[in-house]
C-alpha cells in the first residue's frame, strides 16, 4: 500500500544511456583514483559521443578515505574530469555506495533537477597491504563494541554463514560451487580481476580465512573505477537509439552491530505466505532483513510478484559466497532455506534459469568498493543492450535478449542494500 | 629587515623510503592517538571490571538488549540499565585464520554470538578454551574478565562451561 502509493509520485523517467569500466586489478600504480576515473568517463562519454557539455551534474561514489588518506576525494576527480563547476556530491555507504550513488543520480533525473548525471565510482586499495585494508574496511563497523572483538568483516560474515548451515542445512560445498560459477564467468570477461577455472575442492582446499570461508569464498581488495551516463527519457533517445530505462529502486537498512538484529518475521514478498516461514526467527544472523527490504520496494515499483519468473539476470554483491546464496533468498528467487539447493541445482550458472553475476560478480571481477556497484550497472547495460560482444570482444557471456534484470548492492554485514531494476526499451 | 634572497631550506638527514622509481612509490606514515570517549555507553566498560555484563531494557516497551543502547530501536523510548546472566549459548562462531593488521598476532581465535535466556538480542565476543571442532551452536559458554581493565569490550571474553559428558555436535 505505502510503496503504491509512492509509486503516483516516482517523478519523471530516468535512463541509462553509457557506461565505462577501467579493468580492475590488485595494484595499478602507475595511474592515480583520478586518471581511472578519467578513462571509465572517457571511455562511456566516446561510446555514445558526449562532449562536457552534455553533463548537468556528477555523484562522487567512494568508501574510504583511509585508503590513500585523502579527504575530498570527489572533487579532485570532479576537478580532472572537467565537470567543474557543475553541481556534484559525494554518497558514501560502505559497500553498497556503488548502489546508493547510482540511485542518487536517478534521483537528481528523476526529479528534475538534471537531464543528464555522471555517476563515477573509484577506490585505490593498493596503497596499503591487504591486511591494514581489512583493518579499515573492518572500521566500518562499531568501533566500540565489534571493531575490538573481531575487526574482521570475513570474520562477521563467517559467523552468518555458520547460522545459515545450521537453520537450513546450507553445505561447504554449495558455497564452493557458488565461487566455481563466478569464477568461470569472469574468464570471458576481460574486465575481470581474477578469471579461474576452478573445482569445489579448489576452493575447500585454498587456506581458512575465517571458518567455513576460504580464501576462495571471499573476494579480493583492488583498484578499479566504473562510470554510468544517466539521463531523463527525452534526453535518452537524443543519445542513443538503445537506453536502458531504469524502471525502479529499492533501498534497505539494517543495524550497524549484528547483535541487535531482531528475531521477528519475515517480510513476504507475494510469491511467499506467512505460513512459509512459521518457525523462522527473522533476521536474526542468517539473512538480511536490508536486502529483502530493498527487494520489496524495487519489485513494488516495478510491479513484479514473481521475481525468477519476470527477470532474466542479476548481478548482485557476492563478496562472500555465501552471501550470494543469502541475498538469493532476500530477493525471493526461492524460498528462504533454499538458497544452497539453488546454487547446487544450477539454476544462478549462466545456462541456468536465472544468471546472477555473469560477469563474475565481486568474487573474480574484483571489488574497489566505490566502483562494484557502478560496474554491476554497466555489465547490466551493457547486457541489455545487448552490446557486450562490442565491449568484451567476446560475445560467451552475452545472454539472448534478456528483458529486465536486477543490480544489488550491500554493505557490511547487510547495514545497507540496494536493488536497482533495469530494463531493455528494445 | 626580514627580506633574505639568500633564504635557505634546512636539510635533513631523513630521506623517503622509496619502493619505486617509476611509477614513483614512496612510504608515507601516518599515527595518531584519538581522546575517544564512550559517553553514554561509558557504564557497560566500568561494569567490566565489577564482572557484570550490562545490557539494556526498554523502559516503555520492555525490549532486552544483551548490548547497551540508551535508545530503543523498536519504540525509540530511553533504556535502562539491565544486568546480563554470565551464562549463556553459543548462536553462532567461527575460528579466524586471518585478520585486519591490528589482530593477525592473536590468530586463530574464536568469535561467537552469545544468546542469553530471556534476552532479545545477542552479544559478541571472543571465545577461548576450545577449537573450532569443539564449537557447536548450542554450546553453553560462560563469562570471564580481565582482571586488570583495558577497558575495551574485550575485558570479558568467554569459555565453554565444563560438561561431564561433552556432546560434539556441528
Amino acid at each position: 500500500m505505502y510503496y503504491s502509493e509512492l509509486m503516483k509520485h516516482k517523478g519523471r523517467n530516468v535512463y541509462m544511456v553509457s557506461g565505462g569500466v577501467t579493468k580492475f586489478a590488485k595494484a595499478t600504480p602507475e595511474m592515480d583514483f583520478r586518471l581511472r576515473v578519467k578513462k571509465a568517463f572517457d571511455y562511456a562519454m566516446n561510446d555514445v559521443h558526449l562532449t562536457l557539455n552534455d553533463i548537468d551534474g556528477s555523484v562522487a561514489s567512494y568508501f574510504a578515505d583511509h585508503f590513500q588518506r585523502q579527504l575530498m576525494s570527489g572533487i579532485m576527480v570532479q576537478d580532472y574530469l572537467g565537470l567543474t563547476p557543475k553541481p556534484s556530491k559525494r554518497v558514501e555507504g560502505g559497500g553498497a555506495t556503488g548502489g546508493l550513488a547510482f540511485q542518487t543520480g536517478y534521483e537528481e533525473i528523476a526529479s528534475g533537477r538534471m537531464d543528464t548525471c555522471a555517476v563515477y565510482g573509484f577506490e585505490t586499495m593498493s596503497h596499503v597491504n591487504t591486511w591494514k585494508g581489512n583493518e579499515f574496511i573492518a572500521l566500518a563497523s562499531d568501533t566500540n563494541f565489534d571493531y575490538p572483538v573481531g575487526g574482521f568483516y570475513t570474520g562477521y560474515y563467517a559467523m552468518m554463514a555458520v547460522r545459515h548451515m545450521h537453520e537450513f542445512g546450507t553445505t561447504v560445498e554449495q558455497l564452493a560451487k557458488v565461487s566455481v560459477k563466478n569464477h568461470k564467468n569472469a574468464i570471458h570477461n576481460p574486465y575481470a580481476q581474477s578469471p579461474m577455472n576452478l573445482t569445489v575442492s579448489d576452493v575447500r582446499n585454498s587456506p581458512m580465512v575465517a571458518y567455513p570461508l576460504t580464501r576462495l569464498d571471499v573476494c579480493t581488495m583492488s583498484d578499479g573505477a566504473a562510470v554510468s551516463i544517466l539521463a531523463s527519457e527525452e534526453k535518452a533517445f537524443e543519445i542513443t537509439d538503445r537506453p536502458v530505462l531504469i524502471k525502479s529502486i529499492g533501498t534497505g537498512t539494517d543495524t550497524m552491530r549484528l547483535s541487535d538484529r531482531p528475531m521477528g518475521k519475515v517480510p513476504l514478498l507475494p510469491n511467499e505466505k506467512e505460513s512459509d516461514y512459521s518457525k523462522l526467527k527473522y533476521p536474526g544472523v542468517h539473512s538480511f532483513r536490508a536486502g529483502r527490504t530493498a527487494a520489496k520496494e524495487a519489485y513494488d515499483g516495478a510491479g513484479i510478484t514473481d521475481p525468477i519468473e519476470e527477470l532474466d539476470l542479476i548481478e548482485l554483491h557476492d563478496a562472500y559466497t555465501s552471501s550470494e546464496i543469502q541475498t538469493y533468498e532476500d530477493l525471493g528467487l526461492c524460498k528462504y532455506g533454499e538458497g544452497g539447493k539453488f546454487i547446487e541445482e544450477g539454476k544462478s550458472e549462466l545456462k541456468g534459469k536465472i544468471p546472477v553475476n555473469p560477469s563474475g560478480g565481486l568474487l573474480a571481477s574484483g571489488h574497489p568498493v566505490g566502483a562494484t556497484g557502478i560496474m554491476q550497472s554497466v555489465f547490466m547495460f551493457w547486457q541489455l543492450q545487448r552490446t557486450v560482444k562490442k565491449h568484451f570482444k567476446d560475445d560467451y557471456l552475452q545472454l539472448n535478449n534478456p528483458k529486465r534484470g536486477l543490480i544489488h548492492s550491500h554493505a557490511g554485514t547487510g547495514t545497507y542494500v540496494t536493488a536497482t531494476i533495469m530494463e531493455a526499451v528494445k | 629587515m626580514t627580506i633574505n634572497p639568500n633564504a635557505k631550506m634546512e636539510e635533513t638527514q631523513n630521506g623517503t623510503e622509496v619502493y619505486s622509481i617509476d611509477p614513483l612509490i614512496v612510504k608515507s606514515h601516518y599515527e595518531i592517538d584519538y581522546i575517544h570517549s564512550y559517553a553514554q555507553d561509558s557504564e557497560f566498560f566500568r561494569a567490566l571490571g565489577k564482572k557484570k555484563i550490562m545490557g539494556s531494557k526498554c523502559k516503555k516497551c520492555g525490549y532486552t538488549y544483551a548490548t547497551p543502547r540508551s535508545h530503543c530501536m523498536m519504540c525509540g523510548a530511553e533504556t535502562e540499565w539491565y544486568q546480563l546472566p554470565n551464562t549463556g549459548k553459543v548462536h553462532t562462531f567461527t575460528t579466524c585464520y586471518f585478520g585486519s593488521e591490528e589482530f593477525l598476532k592473536e590468530t586463530p581465535f574464536n568469535l561467537i554470538m552469545v544468546e542469553f535466556e530471556n534476552v532479545d538480542s545477542l552479544f559478541m565476543a571472543r571465545l577461548i578454551g576450545a577449537d573450532l571442532d569443539d564449537l557447536y551452536i548450542g554450546m553453553p559458554v560462560t563469562a570471564k574478565f580481565r582482571r586488570n581493565q583495558k577497558f575495551s569490550p574485550t575485558d570479558v571474553y568467554f569459555v565453554p562451561v565444563a560438561q561431564p559428558d561433552k556432546k560434539k555436535r556441528r
